[in-house]
């Protein structure tokens, strides 16, 4: 019996993906646990394994096609034994494949588009009926073009004539015929006037971000608390404690102990580290720390979970893990969805100060800008200090001012007093 | 204070209205600003009091011609002031309605003047009140108006624009129309079988020049044996308005340019038309403009963030219904950006707006003519069946026009379809229909279509271009 190979789900929410890449090709044997596929989702790259054993007979979804809903047929294994040609036959045998239409012309065609081609067959083999209008069709046997291989603009994903004008032969390296209009995040705006431009296409990270920010900047009423904090102390005991920490591999980063010292703050004023939900606001009773993590394409905030109560080992070792995956585009859903606030760090580029937009539906999220010797004045004199100024930036649904100026006292508080944060 | 809105519509005709009736069932507050009335120049000067009259012309031809079927109409004369009174009655009763639709769907209607005094800012005046507006988008549906030349202006006595010319005071003698689209073709019939004497003008080299050229031939041809003198490739240079008449100078490119000058009692001007983008703001928020007309992407979009633009204003072809459509694409991109409605939009396609011109006999069309098919590089196989051949033509004793349709030779992609003749404008549809579900000719052949019908040539059309017509 042939196997089918369906899209996962590769969260709980997950609802269409985008089939990156193959890793395998018709003819590949593959066993249990061999990755087979990477599947693109709002936010991430991940990999399929195969469940069964058996070599690849049929893919039936091309590299790079974009919104694949969960549970699309997209290959088909065959068992020892069988022929690779067996895979389709069953299936097509068990459901009447879309008719190709049949042309009663007296005389005859030029290029007869009723015969349909070997590979205009194809869309008969993973059995589900493809929506497509009569031309398309037509167009698609007379290219030996899949189908199946091409997302529709059309009513409900119909596949149209227009679809077809971009596709490719199947024989050639299929690409996806243009992506389906999803929910764009801002309107497509004409391009300026007379400036040579080049149209680069959004990826998913990006639709999201936009999407996001936008949603956020214009219905989150912000308000913004900036301040300087003095980071001498803290430097100095980041140094002693990579020290004792360098026999065991970690290093810790300025940002760790930032982001330790936010998410205590956030325990020690839980008014702040809130959701602001309509009719409720929502207060969290745990800290996760979402760490903006800059990529090629985008931004994604991988999670620290309950960094309030995690050792600063344990938030350095998990970061280093979490950002280098979250560069590779390999982490899981449930690794950067969520959180209860935000980080945003761009000291590492000289950035004094910066007002971050806050991640919705979280209430806050704190721009973190460069340590820098800077003149600061010590118990009445001028002296020379190592000096960072921080921005709050707060959803004013939910939190008042007075409650975020005393996070805000209290982040400053455990930065220049840092062994707070180890007590 | 100002009122807040997620969406103004500027102008209130068939794409503003249906613009804003579309925003508001998705959801978005809406406000429509109209200067005149409700309804626009569609309902209230154009599409649909002109099909009044037509109406009133097509019965008058066919009480001329009761001996044709066994009828006797003696003596039969017309009252051009109820003419015209049940042209305007209808208007009105529509006008009424579109009042109603507004209500229904909460919009609220500002009367007056709108400009756009800024981005999401307009102002409207009316009797010297200024009300302000907001709104994070603004769809301009302001529409067009009759052309004017120098040499050729309406004075609305003896020389008119369409305006003019459905609301008679007098009946012309002797009429001139120049331009031969639509409108002047569809005034020209009505005056025609009203009792005038009519001559039409057009300065290309055949009549309705947006249609198949086999379409204009027959036109010319029909409108000719009912008595009409149709001049091609001519001009008109010069109209001298008397209190008497009009003395035009009138010029034949085919006889060596050789300058006649003739008395007509009244002369319509139907040169094509003029986009109203002049004073509502936008020069100064610079929005990008071709000869007047406002230029806009797929969506309906300008290059100016949060101003929208749908319709006449927007440039050819000058179609209510093609409004209505942009109107709807418009107002669900604007809803979908919001996030409001979980609507899909779909992009605006030009190549699927049928055309329909209201004149005896009656033209509609879609898509591409044969000839514009063939610079697209398309192999074209053609079908033609004429009304000869149907028998519902016959037994309605209207056994003039045809049915042409053209095919890509090679996909069986239905191209275009033309036709003329008796009520083809309520036959059209049938192929707009067929051309966007992409339908080929072999569904098309394989539709059954009912006896005894009109659409039955639309059947025998397709058969025809693969060799399989039936009945001819």
């Amino acid at each position: 019996m042939p196997i089918d190979i369906t899209m996962p789900a590769l969260s709980p929410t997950m609802e269409v993906g985008t089939l990156a890449k193959w890793l395998v090709k018709t003819g590949d044997k593959v066993a249990p646990g061999d990755l087979i596929a990477e599947i693109e989702t709002d936010k991430a790259t991940m990999e399929v394994e195969a469940i069964d054993e058996g070599t690849v007979a049929k893919i039936l979804i091309a590299e790079g096609t974009e919104d694949v809903p969960v549970g699309q047929l997209i290959a088909v294994l065959v068992e020892d034994g069988e022929s690779v040609d067996d895979a389709a036959t069953p299936k097509a045998k068990a459901k009447t494949p879309p008719k190709a239409p049949t042309t009663p012309t007296v005389e005859p065609v030029t290029a007869p588009p009723a015969t349909p081609s070997p590979k205009a067959a194809i869309p008969a083999s993973n059995g589900k009926r493809i929506k497509a209008s009569p031309l398309a069709k037509r167009l698609a046997a007379a290219k030996g073009v899949d189908l199946a291989g091409i997302s529709g603009s059309g009513p409900n994903g119909r596949i149209v004539k227009a679809d077809l004008d971009s596709a490719k032969p199947a024989a050639a390296a299929p690409k996806p015929a243009a992506a389906p209009a999803a929910a764009p995040a801002a309107p497509a705006a004409m391009p300026p006037a007379d400036a040579p431009y080049e149209a680069v296409k959004l990826s998913n990270v990006r639709k999201i971000t936009a999407r996001r920010l936008t949603e956020s900047k214009q219905s989150v009423p912000h308000i913004y608390m900036t301040l300087d904090v003095q980071l001498d102390k803290l430097l100095k005991l980041r140094g002693e404690l990579n020290v004792s920490l360098e026999s065991r591999g970690i290093k810790l980063s300025v940002n760790d102990l930032i982001i330790k010292a936010q998410a205590l703050a956030l325990q020690e004023v839980p008014k702040c580290n809130v959701q602001f939900a309509g009719t409720a606001v929502y207060e969290y009773s745990r800290v996760d720390i979402s760490v903006a993590v800059a990529l090629e394409g985008g931004l994604i905030t991988p999670i620290i979970r309950d960094a309030a109560n995690k050792r600063l080992s344990e938030i350095a070792t998990e970061m280093k893990d979490l950002a280098a995956r979250a560069r590779e585009g390999k982490l899981k859903p449930d690794e950067y969805m969520g959180g209860t606030a935000s980080i945003s760090n761009l000291g590492m580029y000289g950035i004094k100060q910066f007002d971050a937009v806050i991640n919705p539906p979280q209430a806050m999220i704190l721009a973190v800008g460069a340590g820098e010797k800077r003149p600061f004045v010590i118990d009445g004199a001028l002296s020379v200090a190592t000096v960072m100024s921080v921005t709050g930036s707060f959803d004013h649904r939910a939190i008042d001012g007075a409650p975020a100026a005393e996070f805000m006292a209290a982040f400053k508080r455990l930065v220049e007093n840092p062994l707070g944060m180890l007590a | 204070m100002t009122d807040t809105y997620d969406l103004i519509v500027l102008g209130s005709g068939p794409g503003g209205y249906v613009a804003a009736i579309r925003a508001a069932q998705l959801g978005l507050k809406v406000a429509i600003v109209e200067r005149e009335k409700l309804g626009g120049i569609c309902l209230n000067w154009g599409c649909i009091p002109t099909k009044a009259l037509l109406r009133t012309s097509e019965i008058k031809h066919y009480m001329d011609h009761a001996g044709d079927y066994g009828l006797s109409a003696k003596d039969v004369s017309f009252d051009l002031k109820k003419v015209v009174e049940r042209s305007r009655g209808v208007a009105k009763q529509l006008n009424q309605g579109i009042g109603h639709l507004m209500k229904k769907n909460k919009i609220a209607v500002v009367e007056g003047e709108g400009a756009i005094t800024a981005k999401g800012k307009l102002s409207v005046k009316k009797d010297g009140k200024t009300t302000d507006l907001a709104a994070r988008n603004i769809i301009v549906a302001t529409g067009a108006r009759a052309r004017e030349l120098p040499h050729l202006k309406a004075d609305g006595k003896r020389v008119w624009t369409y305006r003019h010319a459905m609301t008679p005071s007098e009946m012309p003698t002797k009429l001139l129309v120049i331009g031969s689209g639509a409108i002047g073709v569809e005034f020209a019939s009505f005056y025609k079988d009203l009792g005038a004497d009519v001559t039409v003008v057009e300065m290309l080299d055949r009549i309705v020049p947006v249609e198949d050229a086999d379409v204009s031939d027959f036109a010319m041809k029909a409108f000719k044996k009912q008595g009409m003198d149709i001049r091609v490739s001519t001009a008109v240079e010069k109209i001298d308005v008397s209190a008497k008449g009009v003395k035009a100078s009138i010029k034949d490119a085919k006889g060596k340019g050789k300058v006649t000058v003739e008395d007509y009692s009244h002369v319509i001007l139907a040169i094509g038309i003029a986009p109203n983008s002049e004073n509502i703001g936008l020069e100064a928020l610079g929005v990008k403009t071709d000869r007047g007309h406002l230029v806009t992407d797929e969506w309906g979009k300008t290059n100016v963030e949060g101003i929208w633009g749908i319709g006449d204003v927007c440039g050819a072809p000058w179609l209510a219904h093609k409004a209505s459509h942009e109107g709807v694409v418009a107002a669900e991109k604007i809803a979908e950006t919001m996030g409001k409605g979980n609507v899909h939009a779909h992009p605006m396609d030009k190549s699927n707006i049928p055309g329909c011109t209201y004149a005896r006999p009656q033209i509609a069309s879609v898509g591409l003519t044969e000839a514009k098919a063939k610079d697209a590089g398309h192999k074209v196989k053609v079908g033609k069946f004429p009304f000869i051949g149907n028998g519902k033509a016959i037994a309605l004793g209207e056994a003039e026009g045809f049915v042409k349709t053209v095919f890509d030779a090679e996909t069986g992609e239905l191209l275009g379809a033309h036709m003329v003749g008796a009520e083809v404008t309520e036959l059209i549809q049938g192929y707009v229909v067929a051309r966007q579900l992409e339908t080929t000719e072999a569904e098309l052949m394989q539709t059954i279509f009912a006896h005894p019908t009109l659409s039955e040539m639309m059947h025998e059309s397709v058969l025809d271009a693969y060799g399989r017509a039936l009945h001819y």
